[in-house]
């Protein structure tokens, strides 16, 4: 046994894999719906004792850097704070016949199927083992999506399906593509599909060839991520399916693909002839930034809103790592990190929002800071945050893309500061008239968990006042890493 | 005796790049299913000639899956379901037939200029052969945008994966390829026989997913 024994890399795998099947199993909610948190929380610890231990060296299958540890700390807590929040979402669901007992069993399940297939995406090595972690992952959420059977769900869960099974397919061809170009220099079989391998000998490779699967990857993976104009799935999505699910989502799942675009980018950054893939990656979040911005005005329902704003922020991240160089890096970085704490901490509070009123129409949503204190007000920081107000950290990570832009590329910086005016605006806008004015609506208590929600909130306040330095350090260098 | 050996290749896979065109035009769902039953047995010969090629006989599992899975199955379960709902008789209209031929054709010559300029370097018959495969991976593609109906939508789908699979296929040494094909049948399989045709038909008397639109929420 020894070292092997404990293997935290592992462990952040086989975990949610192990526990899927057990809780496919369970009758009982309340036994799963806690087993449910259990194994998050199990996860959480192993994916943070990363830091800690010695990491594995990089091996076929894989790979634990610097870079990706990151990404997996994130998605393991998120995930770990979404399941308590869901325990308790859940609970009320029940009570009022949404969901049937059945259904919950196969719920516990593809959570942690969904939570085993986002963290395979993080730690694969391998480019085909990634692809197939995001694909198992799209398949989960689209099954979760459609959850509650209704029209409207089923609508939303088959686009899902339609487009995100199109950016899957487009993906791996990309994939296909690199290998070809790897394969003639590292030779046949799996060596040339492993990023470790690929990293080194890339200087190599066909340039023309991975160009174009560069625009495939980023169709593909840009779809996922809600990219404009690929983003046709994500409101759907995201306003249809259970609450807990938009806020994985918008907090996780998107954060998958984007990770895997950005691997792609260092690949490529890293051939001397092939294109900058830099540009590209700017324009489609300039894009999606000011398209959604504009979107926002027009909502009427309160997931679709938020589901516009996470299109938005998606953007305003890939436009940063597209620009590169250290400081845009760092930005894109914290922005990344604080989008998926606020964006989830709004979700868990809409969740509980929209099971009192009994409704997601944002007309009949009013004075919620009246009826609802705890809740309202947690609603109202977490707008402000997402909006870009300071103190809160999403405040200090636009400035710095924005102050970033201006030395790169100042023209850029009109459209950028417009789209995040009108998304300022709109936000307020919508939050004035949610969370202030005459109540209506139901008033009824809710039993609702706000630990997850304040907790969100605290550390988005907390690292827009203060911001560690060796956390700091860390964003550097792996900011530096990105080129 | 080499050269036979290419153009054999060749030949399968641009018989699937044809019958992807085939498609295109058919206006009724069962003819529409046979059509892609033909494209999965010329799929799994076209595999089982790259194994051969290649002397890489994991390959042979994938052909394999092609025939029994894509070739036999889906289509007998496809259908059953379409005449189940019944409409298997039913006419579906495809939008302007001759403009989406030309469309088609496009696409084609698009894949072939890109894909022969760029894998300049690359051995001649994997060029082609993704050339071929960007083809029908495009046309499936063009498939799923221009059928209104579920069971249409889903063919396009499973024309656009077996182009997938011939570009893998033909990518020498590929590892993950008959794992990427098995994942493949799951995710059609979920599809197709599961869930969603299933809740649809449990909830409408169409799967048109026209009939779909109407229950957006509000936006």
């Amino acid at each position: 046994m020894g070292a092997w024994a404990f293997d935290p890399v592992l462990m952040v795998v086989l975990i949610p894999l192990l526990s899927a099947p057990v809780l496919a199993l369970l009758p009982n909610y309340k036994v799963s719906a806690r087993i449910n948190v259990l194994a998050a929380l199990a996860t959480l610890l192993a994916a943070s004792s990363l830091f800690f231990v010695e990491r594995p060296p990089p091996g076929n299958y894989l790979l634990v850097d610097d870079l990706n540890i990151v990404f997996i700390v994130l998605n393991t807590f998120v995930a770990f704070t979404t399941s308590v929040f869901s325990a308790s979402y859940i609970g009320h669901e029940l009570e009022t016949g949404k969901l049937p007992a059945p259904y919950l069993r196969f719920y516990h399940a593809m959570y942690q199927v969904l939570a085993f297939a986002m963290n395979l995406a993080f730690v694969a090595n391998n480019l085909g083992l990634m692809w197939v972690g995001v694909e198992v992952a799209t398949l989960t959420t689209v099954l979760m999506v459609g959850i509650y059977r209704t029209p409207a769900a089923l609508e939303a869960a088959w686009k899902y399906f339609i487009l995100g099974s199109v950016g899957i397919a487009l993906a791996l061809f990309g994939t296909i593509l690199v290998y070809m170009a790897a394969q003639p220099v590292v030779g046949e079989g799996n060596n040339a599909m492993l990023w470790t391998v690929l990293m080194q000998n890339v200087a190599a490779f066909d340039p023309a060839l991975l160009n174009l699967a560069f625009v495939f990857l980023l169709l593909g993976y840009g779809t996922k991520m809600g990219l404009a104009p690929l983003h046709a799935w994500l409101p759907d999505a995201h306003a249809e399916g259970p609450t807990p699910i938009s806020a994985v989502l918008s907090g996780l799942l998107l954060n998958v693909a984007l990770y895997a675009l950005l691997r792609y980018k260092l690949l490529l950054a890293a051939s001397p002839g092939a294109l900058a893939p830099g540009p590209l990656m700017m324009i489609m979040g300039l894009v999606s930034l000011v398209f959604a911005a504009f979107m926002l005005y027009r909502r009427r329902d309160i997931k679709r809103l938020f589901a516009y704003s996470s299109i938005e922020h998606m953007g305003i991240i890939t436009f940063a790592f597209g620009m590169g160089g250290v400081i845009a890096n760092f930005a894109g970085l914290l922005h990344m990190v604080m989008h998926s704490l606020t964006k989830s901490a709004i979700f868990f509070a809409v969740g509980h929002v929209a099971q009192i009123k009994g409704t997601q129409n944002i007309a009949d949503i009013r004075g919620l800071t009246q009826t609802h204190p705890l809740l309202g007000w947690g609603l109202v920081g977490g707008v402000l945050a997402i909006a870009g107000v300071p103190p809160m950290g999403i405040f200090m990570s636009e400035f710095l893309v924005v102050s970033s832009t201006i030395a790169h590329a100042p023209w850029l910086a009109l459209p950028l500061v417009l789209g995040l005016l009108v998304a300022f605006g709109a936000l307020l806008l919508r939050l004035t008239a949610l969370a202030f004015g005459e109540p209506s609506g139901s008033t009824a208590a809710v039993k609702a968990s706000y630990v997850p929600l304040y907790a969100h909130l605290a550390l988005v306040l907390s690292a827009g006042l203060y911001l560690p330095p060796a956390l700091v350090l860390w964003f550097q260098h792996v900011a530096a890493m990105l080129g | 005796m080499e050269r036979l050996v290419f153009d054999i290749a060749h030949a399968l896979a641009g018989g699937l790049v044809l019958v992807s065109f085939m498609m295109l035009y058919q206006d009724r769902l069962s003819a529409l299913i046979n059509i892609f039953a033909v494209q999965a047995v010329l799929l799994a010969l076209s595999v089982a000639w790259q194994a051969y090629m290649q002397q890489a006989p994991h390959l042979y599992i994938t052909a394999a899956i092609a025939l029994l899975f894509k070739a036999i199955v889906i289509p007998v379960a496809l259908h059953r379901i379409i005449k189940q709902l019944g409409i298997h008789r039913e006419i579906e209209p495809v939008v302007g037939i001759g403009s989406t031929m030309f469309i088609g054709i496009g696409l084609v010559a698009l894949s072939m200029v890109v894909m022969l300029r760029v894998t300049g370097n690359a051995a001649p018959v994997a060029r082609e052969d993704l050339a071929f495969a960007l083809s029908v991976i495009l046309l499936g593609m063009l498939m799923m945008v221009t059928r209104r109906n579920a069971v249409g939508q889903v063919i396009g789908f499973m024309s656009l994966e077996n182009g997938l699979v011939l570009a893998a296929t033909g990518a020498k040494g590929m590892p993950l390829v008959v794992e990427i094909s098995v994942a493949f049948s799951v995710l059609i399989a979920f599809i197709v026989i599961g869930i969603f045709l299933f809740r649809i038909r449990e909830r409408f008397d169409t799967v048109d997913l026209s009939a779909l639109d109407s229950h957006r929420g509000g936006q």
